[in-house]
């Protein structure tokens, strides 16, 4: 999570505890939520009748600060609690050590909005699912100063995964790296056959840091060096759980979900749109662009090559660069009361500040270096409009909550 | 103009990708040439480079198992590219366990070297990644800056020391100067040495042996004549040096050097199926 933004949100509710972060561009967000069970003890609001749930927001740093040697933690504290003394405006976290020492952190907090990512998965046309191992393996391959990766459905039901070259000028100066997997190497595939998104693969690496866990019988207990970038992939592979891929459109959110008994793991990321689709369907436009692998791949990589020369394949009507990387949805959907997770559909403001970047070393910024927002969908409801120009605060409302959807306010007050 | 390769055998992939990677670690773009028989890694001394110069040849027939080529035209059948070794490197690092890797010069959009690597899975279809390196067709009329260099006239030819230990010595010193001077006699020493306001560091080396280079035409070079004790010594720029010495990933059979005094350090890398000449000229 430290490696997507700077704020860590807390959100204890009825299924869990989450802990979710979004980046300052509003382009990628993720959320780790802990089901009670995972905890020796789980108690989601104070002891009044009303119970009332209180979200709060700390400095990431702060928070892992406290976590700061994970080795000697490991072997020094038998057992963690995580406090939230309003009153006092601090949130605790107390580490219980060997020797009866006990390390009392207080960090202060904020109060703050809820922070949803505007994502249904299932309003997702496609989904993949495939152990992380697969993923893993299949991302080696690219640098690891790669911004963009395409994720498209080709022919035949291969998969691939391909480098993203912004335009047809540094094509001639930048090495494209295309990988093929073949259906068979994923648990589940269920994609529209052409489709594809652009995404950016440093935050699908560097998201979500491993956080520790403290409860005995917890199914995420590797040992791992602390802050090193671990990838989202590098979690999954080491809790052995299957990564699954939920996307739509150009231009909407790509979801990637790590599920199992006591965590369920989301991470949201930016699109890039195509301006061309529009809101056309993928198959229109998307079937001709993708190079039909010949089915002999195995035996015959020769043919597979002449095939991809010889193929319908037109890179100049690729994706083509989008000024913004718009998180918008359409509408807002029905919120769906058993998911706390996945409600509605809102915008995630892309509003930025001209000399923000979405991913760094990118020249690109959400929402434009310099140039203008893009006029506003006239399907959008009225209320997205509003996220534009400042957030909407919705009285602390704990679970699902109407169409009055709202993201964290940025605190920095950038727009 | 075609050219199309392919290597199955693990242990050739992995030594091709060795050179690929001392390659990448001496220049950022270089020059490829291919001929029916070799495949040459071509720096020429322009004023860019710092006036280094590298020249690396390779027998096909060590690595491929196929390998197909077609000149420009049948008198001339030679290829030149101009391509980033970088790339090439990169493109490689991950086929160490690959079933078959493809190398084809293809010109979709712009002339480049596709790199197709077969990968095993456990699904029934490999995983195959192909890498587009782009790379520039350098004309016929070009040809002439990427002629051999011919071996100067030195005035000391001395085996070096084992790379290894050189690599080291170079780079503490690295981190005191920026030059490096490296001087050898024909009795097997060789010393190196830096010099700044504040100290003066040579390590020396003995018993390092001096090649018998067999003279052309029996007319006696200038080495020949020499006093065995007195020194060539050349100052050069030492980060060239490190370049060279940290580029080499495995020893080779036969390291040497050859040091024209004050002007060009000559180095000589030679391995069972590789070539690699370096040439580093002495700093002013």
């Amino acid at each position: 999570l430290s490696r997507i933004g700077d704020e860590l949100y807390l959100e204890p509710g009825g299924s869990g505890l989450s802990l979710r972060t979004v980046n300052s561009s509003r382009s990628a967000f993720a959320s780790f939520l802990f089901a009670p069970l995972f905890f020796q003890l789980y108690e989601a609001g104070g002891p009044q009748p009303d119970r009332e749930l209180l979200r709060c927001k700390v400095l990431m740093k702060s928070f892992l600060g406290v976590f700061r040697s994970l080795p000697s933690l490991e072997k020094t504290v038998w057992k963690g609690g995580i406090l939230l003394k309003p009153r006092a405006s601090r949130l605790v976290v107390q580490l219980h050590c060997k020797y009866g020492v006990t390390k009392t952190h207080n960090l202060a907090f904020q109060e703050c909005e809820q922070l949803r990512g505007g994502f249904d998965t299932q309003r997702c046309a496609s989904s993949l699912c495939a152990p992380a191992r697969v993923l893993a393996e299949a991302v080696v391959h690219f640098p690891q100063t790669l911004a963009e990766v395409t994720l498209g459905a080709g022919g035949g039901g291969k998969i691939s995964l391909r480098n993203y070259v912004e335009d047809e000028a540094e094509l001639s100066k930048t090495m494209v790296t295309e990988l093929w997997l073949a259906e068979d190497e994923f648990q589940r595939v269920a994609v529209t056959p052409g489709s594809r998104i652009t995404f950016c693969l440093k935050e699908f690496r560097v998201s979500p840091a491993r956080v520790p866990s403290s409860s005995p019988g917890s199914p995420l207990s590797p040992p791992q060096p602390p802050y090193c970038p671990q990838g989202l992939l590098t979690f999954a592979e080491a809790s052995n759980l299957p990564l699954t891929i939920h996307y739509d459109m150009p231009g909407r959110p790509v979801v990637f979900t790590l599920d199992d008994a006591v965590l369920e793991v989301h991470l949201v990321l930016a699109t890039l749109s195509d301006p061309e689709s529009g809101l056309q369907p993928p198959t229109a436009n998307g079937a001709a662009h993708l190079p039909i692998p010949s089915d002999d791949f195995a035996d015959d990589l020769e043919s597979y090559m002449i095939a991809m020369e010889t193929s319908a394949y037109e890179e100049g009507s690729g994706v083509p660069p989008s000024p913004t990387f718009p998180l918008h949805t359409p509408c807002p959907a029905e919120s769906d009361p058993e998911e706390e997770e996945e409600e509605e559909e809102e915008g995630a403001v892309p509003g930025t500040p001209p000399h923000k970047k979405v991913c760094d070393g990118h020249g690109r910024c959400l929402g434009g270096g310099g140039q203008a927002q893009p006029p506003p969908d006239p399907h959008l409801s009225p209320q997205f409009r509003s996220l534009f120009f400042g957030s909407v605060l919705t009285p602390g409302t704990p679970g699902p909550a109407p169409t009055q959807e709202v993201l964290a306010e940025d605190s920095d007050g950038e727009y | 103009m075609r050219f199309r390769a392919k290597i199955v055998d693990l242990a050739c992939l992995n030594h091709f990708s060795r050179v690929i990677n001392t390659i990448a670690k001496l220049a950022k773009t270089c020059t490829l040439r291919l001929t029916v028989s070799k495949l040459y890694f071509i720096l020429a001394d322009k004023v860019a480079n710092g006036g280094v110069s590298l020249w690396c040849e390779l027998c096909q027939g060590n690595f491929f198992d196929e390998f197909q080529m077609e000149g420009v035209a049948a008198e001339h059948n030679e290829i030149y590219l101009e391509l980033v070794p970088e790339n090439l490197s990169r493109a490689l690092k991950t086929a160490q366990s690959a079933k078959a890797v493809k190398i084809k010069l293809t010109n979709k959009h712009c002339p480049c070297l596709r790199v197709a690597v077969e990968l095993p899975s456990i699904s029934s279809s490999s995983r195959i990644v192909t890498h587009d390196i782009p790379v520039g067709v350098i004309p016929r009329r070009l040809w002439n800056d990427f002629r051999e260099p011919s071996v100067p006239d030195f005035d000391v030819s001395i085996y070096l020391p084992v790379l290894k230990t050189m690599k080291s010595v170079v780079e503490r010193m690295k981190n005191l100067s920026n030059s490096i001077v490296i001087e050898a006699n024909l009795s097997g020493e060789m010393n190196l040495k830096i010099e700044t306001d504040l100290v003066s560091v040579t390590t020396h080396f003995k018993d390092l042996g001096n090649p018998p280079w067999a003279s052309e035409d029996g007319c006696q070079s200038s080495a020949q004549d020499r006093d065995l004790e007195s020194m060539a010594e050349a100052r050069i720029d030492i980060k060239k040096l490190q370049q060279l010495l940290a580029g080499q990933q495995v020893n080779p059979t036969k390291a040497l050097c050859n040091i024209v005094s004050k002007r060009i350090v000559h180095f000589i890398l030679l391995h069972e199926d590789v070539s690699l000449q370096y040439f580093i000229p002495a700093l002013a």
